[in-house]
């Protein structure tokens, strides 16, 4: 199943942050989002708040000028 | 079996709230954190646009508190409510543009209606009696108390013991004798207790929580509201606020020119919105004109950001003008110098 897109481009933290957490809100657990920012502070910014909230990072990658984050929902969010 | 308590805190992301939420956590609360986005908050923003910055390890605080505390943490964006508390404070501004009482009692009053919603008890905030010369007074605590609708359903359990009981102590779902009296403006007391729980590493911010404290940035802020007549900003104005260095010409318009790499590249975003100027003939900052401008305000705009390139002794600076439509044209100028740029012009 492709992932969900967060398009979280131009947005400073901790927008995109919050751009998934109310994407993931509205999923059932095992979906994949994708998120697609610009501020490198998302790297860290949404694996913590994965480990945070009971979410799974599936994978963190640099692509140009993009970061893209790839998260599972948990369980119980 | 008796109920398992919730409580919420308010987690900004310094010490204060990270102590509070720590002490009732102990008492066996669970324990969630909420935090609130206004667009002004000190987190992140700058950090990720100044190149120099970059290179620093980044963290968001208030997620980090959260990970400390290993609660969960609910960030809730309120940038479009939070307008009405910054240009409208009923009970006025701090030292700068901050409404500190208001916004205090804003954000309890999110975080009433949050624990309503959520089936928790009860809130906690860091707050201390004496802390801050607005929102944290003996007199203003109660205020906040009372005007978020919270009433009794707020713990402060820093200063728990200087205030009147509320209702998780009368009902003992917490025990008033292991919260504490905190008092005044020294900061020495959590730092001990910090230390007592064995914290470090945590963020001390100094005047406040957001950019609102910051004179500079509120000189800013009353500037643009001057200059459009009417007091109101938008999402991208405080953004832009917060980047490069400002200077206002013509009363009707202000240049905004990037300091460095960084500052250009976020800049760059704003093309589309900003008439745009960017020297060609030598290296130099891009620059974004705020206002609505004729030839001859580009003109002198273009000068003054030749006067900030590589070419400010140069006789003439090119440089490539870009209209809101997208359409460029070239300008050769002269560079103006040191003393045609009258100190008043900076914000
Ligand atoms: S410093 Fe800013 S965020 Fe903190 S209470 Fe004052 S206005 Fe609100």
């Amino acid at each position: 199943m492709s992932p969900v897109i967060v398009d979280a481009r131009r947005l400073l933290c901790p927008m995109p942050v919050i751009r998934v957490q109310n994407r993931v809100k509205e999923l059932p657990p095992g979906t994949r989002v994708e998120a697609i920012c610009t501020d490198p502070g998302a790297l860290s910014d949404i694996p913590a708040w994965c480990r945070i909230n009971g979410h799974k990072l599936i994978e963190t990658r640099t692509e140009g000028n993009e970061y893209i984050i790839v998260v599972e929902v948990g369980e119980e969010s | 079996m008796t109920r398992q308590r919730k409580a919420v805190a308010l987690i900004s992301g310094g010490l204060d709230s990270l102590l509070a939420a720590k002490v009732i956590q102990q008492q066996g609360i669970h324990v969630e954190g909420i935090n609130f986005f206004t667009g002004f908050c000190v987190e992140g923003h700058t950090h990720a646009i100044r190149q120099k910055d970059r290179s620093r390890v980044k963290r968001n605080n208030a997620l980090w508190v959260a990970e400390q505390l290993g609660i969960k943490l609910h960030i809730v964006d309120i940038v479009e409510e939070y307008k009405d508390i910054v240009l409208n404070p009923k009970h006025g501004y701090g030292a700068n543009l901050n409404p500190c009482l208001d916004c205090k009692i804003f954000m309890v009053k999110k975080a009433h209606e949050w624990i309503a919603e959520n089936g928790f008890d009860f809130i906690i905030t860091g707050e201390v009696v004496g802390q801050r010369p607005m929102s944290q007074r003996k007199d203003t605590m109660p205020v906040v108390a009372r005007e978020s609708g919270a009433e009794d359903r707020l713990v402060r359990p820093l200063s728990g013991r200087n205030l009147p009981a509320t209702l998780p102590e009368r009902e003992g779902w917490i025990s008033r004798d292991q919260l504490y009296g905190f008092n005044g403006r020294s900061r020495k007391p959590q730092m001990a207790l910090a230390e007592q729980f064995g914290l470090e590493d945590y963020a001390q911010p100094a005047g406040g929580c957001c950019f609102l404290t910051d004179a500079q940035y509120a000189v800013k802020l009353a500037d643009l509201w001057q200059a459009r007549g009417e007091k109101q900003y938008e999402m991208d104005d405080i953004m832009l606020l917060k980047v490069g260095r400002h200077l206002r010409l013509r009363p009707h318009f202000k240049v905004i020119i990037s300091r460095e790499e960084g500052e250009g590249n976020f800049l760059q975003g704003y093309r589309k919105q900003y008439v745009s100027l960017l020297t060609t003939s030598h290296a130099g900052p891009l620059a974004l004109l705020d206002g609505t401008v004729d030839d001859d305000d580009i003109a002198l705009a273009a000068r003054l950001v030749a006067r900030f390139s590589q070419g400010k002794q140069a006789e003439r600076v090119e440089l490539t003008v870009t209209a809101l439509d997208g359409s460029q044209q070239q300008l050769s100028v002269k560079p103006l110098t040191a003393e045609e740029i009258p100190q008043e012009w900076y914000i």
